[in-house]
């Protein structure tokens, strides 16, 4: 019996069958009830019909990934089951029967006209609910006409009351959301369903041949009252929090998410979220926010991004303080994988435009590392005065996690150096003001007496253009120079972390949203394969924390690097930074995120034999 | 507007002493940058609340030469980087510049989706036909047809028709200008400035070097025996719409703009085609908050602002 480690799914067709609605709900159930909870989703990019699978994990202790296999299976239609047609070449995948754990519980609607036979599984358990039904008896013993329209809206009620049954979890847990969400005028539906739930628990018990269910839910009230997020909400919030005044963006998965957020906010928010005509106005536009001396920022996905590289050079020769630019990874190249996971762009989100420049690249290992360091990329947008780019990428986007809170009310705020009258004397205000640290105190518009001009092009510490030699020397060293300042300040718990034990048979290397899957394998590599392994996570990538990577890797003993791309772009980096090549690679570039039973899978092969590159998928 | 500032302020006090423009002599360049300055000292805000804003080309190098906050920004970005600055900060009166290569094509975009926005911004577009920096190829404003000296061809593309486009893009004020007409154009800035949403002025202004077709004497039209230039104000032309509820006025006057538009070769139109008073993104934004009717947003976005509201709603 294994009490609140829990891998739940429920697939079924987009917008139609109510998948993320139904998932999130029983997330969230989970997560008021205490335990900790990861779930992700996995959709096609397509607008009605195809196939959605959303996983639940809940556990005892802080879990940050998902597992391959499944206890309990909630199939809102036969492709979930069985997949596509071999005939099917469009959008084709394979079901999900096959990760189901041996013992573990298929919950279908009978009506769906399944063919169980071609379920050739004896080592599972099939319970079938005719939804429907479950759905009139329940309302008509309420004394209500059933009407398929007004009420089968609560079909999945019957999958998730009966999910509740077999893990011994009161539906009540689930009521009480519903009850939240219904608006005060359909309040009479919570009896409704209350009802439904109650029905399918019972016939779920029914039709469950075995005695006891494998897993249980325990609730832990001690643990109440945690938030239950998505990466896209906290990196939203922790703007409002930053003071950031002004989000532009242009529609694109998954990053839109973050701004449709904000947009909710603003009548409540001093924010004005900006929909833009494309990612090259929304950068553009953050530019000229931030130099009018506003915390601004972007938020885009790969395509986007891409649109955004002159933006980005063009705040950083003016020195503009930020902005920052939230870079949610999708699977490139083009158009590529519209809605998966991958981290592709690390290397375009280091030279993301022409010429040398100076720039901050961060990527978050979670949400709330997402919130957290974007937060401090409007310190260091403003203390630098050059863009930021927060990589994060559809893993963290879209993943719902608990957490006690986003821990942003102790960071500190850094508006950097502002120019004075006085600092003049009787001199003409010098925007790019050549000093010991290359910072030059900033004037924002609007300020009497701060006067300046800049540019594009190459320019005098006044801002006119200028292609004197010695000025350009000046003015490029001046700028490069900031990245050096900020390597020295940065805090080194924002720049890298060392997790597990500081010697170990393994150290994984990594950097993103890879940190869930790594963080939640170390304790299973201990305890099922006797590896102790430790976690080197590297959140600067720009600038590059290089002599603290040096010295972690040449003591560790074998070193694995974990990546969702083709090519291990962070040990590309590594090596050109520090001269050390990884020769062990763990790689995954399906589309997917990394399990947590795949980055176990890697450290154990890589620990056995010299494999070099080991690439992963698991469909 | 402090009236004891207006009586201070003239066109020296937005010049530049020590910067120099590195137009070709002849260039409409400095006609546009005199008239601003002369419109600038109308207008009466001291130069730190105002922001000139421009693209690449020779007309980007204008803020340069203007004694106020300014940024020399991209190839075709100007709008979008002013509408940052403005929404940032809406005490600053934005100006933009650029020319017609950098607003009309590669910005082709930004012109029609600003439009639409109707913020409260003032667009100088400098149209001389030509890209003057990268040696006299044609800009979208050259007529099919058309060969400059520079040209290796004729130009096999239509033109745009920036007055039709801006009308149709939903900008609220459409002027035509000429460079060299400096009177009337510091009178044009001074109406689009003070116009409330976007207001486009298209500046027609001779390129000395590389177009040899808009020159001067054409301007002036030699060739034709009368001043090609004219004022559609001293035909009885009003492009002001005198009821913004009335529908039909409003088609009407948008007609009449676009009818102008087409009139080019002995007699060009110039003065204000267009103006309608429509709510700005400005006003909209203060339905959604009402603190921005009042205040902007660099002085209401404060760093470190509690956020437990919020994230009280994920628990």
């Amino acid at each position: 019996m294994k009490q609140n480690a829990l891998s739940w799914m429920i697939g079924g067709p987009a917008l139609t069958g109510g998948v993320n609605s139904s998932a999130e709900l029983f997330a969230k159930a989970c997560a008021r009830a205490g335990l900790h909870v990861f779930s992700n989703i996995e959709y096609h990019s397509n607008i009605m019909g195809r196939h959605i699978s959303y996983r639940v994990r809940t556990s005892d202790t802080p879990v940050h990934s998902h597992v391959e296999h499944v206890d309990l299976l909630l199939a809102l239609d036969a492709e979930t089951l069985f997949g596509t047609p071999s005939y099917q070449d469009y959008q084709r995948h394979g079901g999900h029967l096959h990760r189901l754990a041996p013992d573990g519980v298929v919950i279908l609607d009978a009506n769906d006209k399944i063919d169980r036979t071609a379920i050739e599984r004896d080592d599972i358990h099939v319970v079938a609910l005719a939804y429907d039904e479950v759905v009139r008896e329940s309302v008509e013993e309420l004394g209500v006409a059933f009407n398929a329209r007004r009420h089968s809206v609560m079909r999945n009620m019957v999958p998730i009351g009966a999910s509740c049954a077999l893990l011994d979890f009161d539906v009540s847990h689930v009521l009480t959301l519903v009850a939240e969400v219904l608006p005060a005028r359909h309040q009479d539906m919570v009896e409704m369903n209350r009802h439904v739930l109650q029905h399918a628990a019972d016939q779920a018990r029914q039709a469950y041949a075995k005695e006891d269910f494998h897993v249980t839910l325990r609730p832990r009230p001690e643990r109440v009252g945690q938030m239950l997020i998505k990466g896209v909400d906290a990196v939203g919030i922790a703007k409002i929090h930053a003071g950031c005044g002004f989000q532009t963006y242009y529609p694109i998965a998954p990053a839109s998410d973050e701004s449709v957020m904000l947009e909710r906010r603003q009548s409540e928010y001093p924010i004005v979220v900006l929909q833009a005509e494309d990612e090259i106005a929304s950068m553009n536009m953050a530019v000229g926010a931030a130099h009018a001396g506003l915390r601004a920022s972007t938020s885009t996905a790969g395509p986007g991004f891409s649109l955004m590289a002159e933006g980005i050079g063009f705040a950083s020769i003016t020195e503009a303080p930020g902005p920052v630019v939230v870079l949610w990874q999708r699977g490139g190249p083009s158009t590529g994988l519209p809605t998966r996971q991958s981290q592709q762009d690390l290397r375009f989100a280091l030279q993301p435009a022409h010429g040398e420049f100076p720039h901050i690249v961060a990527a978050p290992g979670d949400a709330g590392e997402a919130a957290r360091i974007t937060h401090m990329a409007f310190n260091w947008g403003d203390r630098y005065q050059m863009p930021v780019i927060v990589l994060a990428d559809k893993f963290i986007a879209n993943s719902l996690v608990t957490l006690d809170d986003l821990g942003l009310d102790d960071l500190p705020v850094d508006r950097g150096e502002f120019w004075t009258l006085e600092m003049n004397g009787s001199e003409p205000y010098r925007r790019h003001r050549l000093t010991e640290s290359g910072i030059s105190p900033r004037a924002t518009f609007g300020t009497p007496g701060g006067q300046f001009v800049t540019t594009s092009d190459e320019h005098t510490e006044r801002g006119r253009i200028d292609e004197q030699v010695e000025n350009r020397m000046a003015q490029m060293d001046k700028r490069m120079q900031k990245l050096d300042l900020a390597a020295r300040e940065i805090p080194a718990e924002w720049q890298y972390e060392l997790a597990g034990p500081d010697d170990a048979d393994v150290t994984i290397v990594g950097w993103g949203s890879t940190r869930g899957p790594i963080l939640d394998a170390l304790p299973v590599l201990e305890a099922e394969h006797g590896i102790t392994a430790n976690f080197l996570q590297i959140r600067l990538l720009r600038p590059f924390p290089a002599s603290v990577v040096r010295e972690t890797l040449s003591r560790a003993r074998r070193a694995v690097l974990v990546e969702d791309n083709y090519m291990g772009q962070l040990g590309m980096l590594i090596a050109e930074q520090t001269g050390i090549k990884l020769e062990r690679m763990a790689l995954k570039y399906d589309g997917r995120p990394f399990s947590q039973d795949e980055v176990v899978e890697a450290v154990c092969e890589h620990s056995v034999a010299d494999i070099g590159r080991l690439v992963l998928s698991h469909p | 507007m402090a009236i004891a500032e207006t009586e201070r302020l003239t066109a020296k006090t937005f010049a530049v002493e020590d910067s120099h423009p590195d137009w070709c002599g002849g260039c409409g360049d400095f006609g546009i940058l005199s008239a601003v300055k002369q419109a600038l000292a109308l207008l009466g805000r001291p130069p730190h609340e105002v922001a000139v804003i421009s693209g690449i080309g020779c007309a980007g190098k204008l803020p340069h030469y203007i004694n106020s906050y300014g940024l020399h920004s991209l190839h075709g970005r100007a709008l979008n980087v002013a509408t940052g600055v403005k929404l940032a900060n809406q005490n600053l009166e934005v100006l933009v510049a650029g020319g017609d290569g950098d607003g009309y094509g590669i910005g082709a975009g930004y012109f029609v989706n600003s439009g639409r926005r109707n913020l409260n911004i003032a667009y100088m577009v400098h149209n001389n036909g030509v890209y003057g920096l990268t040696k006299g190829q044609a800009a979208p404003t050259m007529r099919r047809g058309e060969k400059t000296k520079g040209m290796a061809e004729a130009a096999i593309q239509e033109s745009v028709n920036p007055i039709g486009l801006a009308i149709a893009s939903g900008y609220t004020f459409i002027a035509r200008g000429y460079a060299m007409a400096q009177p009337d154009l510091v009178d044009l800035i001074v109406r689009a400035v003070q116009h409330r949403g976007t207001a486009l002025i298209d500046i027609l202004q001779p390129c000395p070097i590389y177009n040899d077709l808009m020159t001067i004497d054409f301007f002036r039209g030699r060739d034709v025996g009368q001043n090609r230039i004219y004022r559609v104000a001293d035909e009885g032309f009003e492009g002001r719409v005198q009821d913004p509820s009335n529908t039909d006025e409003v088609i009407a006057k948008q007609q009449a703009a676009i009818a102008k538009s087409f009139e080019w070769g002995d007699r060009i139109p110039t003065g204000v085609l267009y103006q309608l008073e429509a709510p700005t993104y400005e006003d909209e934004l203060a339905k959604r908050l009402p603190e921005l009717a009042t205040a902007s947003l660099v002085d209401l976005a404060i760093p470190g602002r509690d956020t437990s509201k919020i994230q009280d709603a994920y628990r």
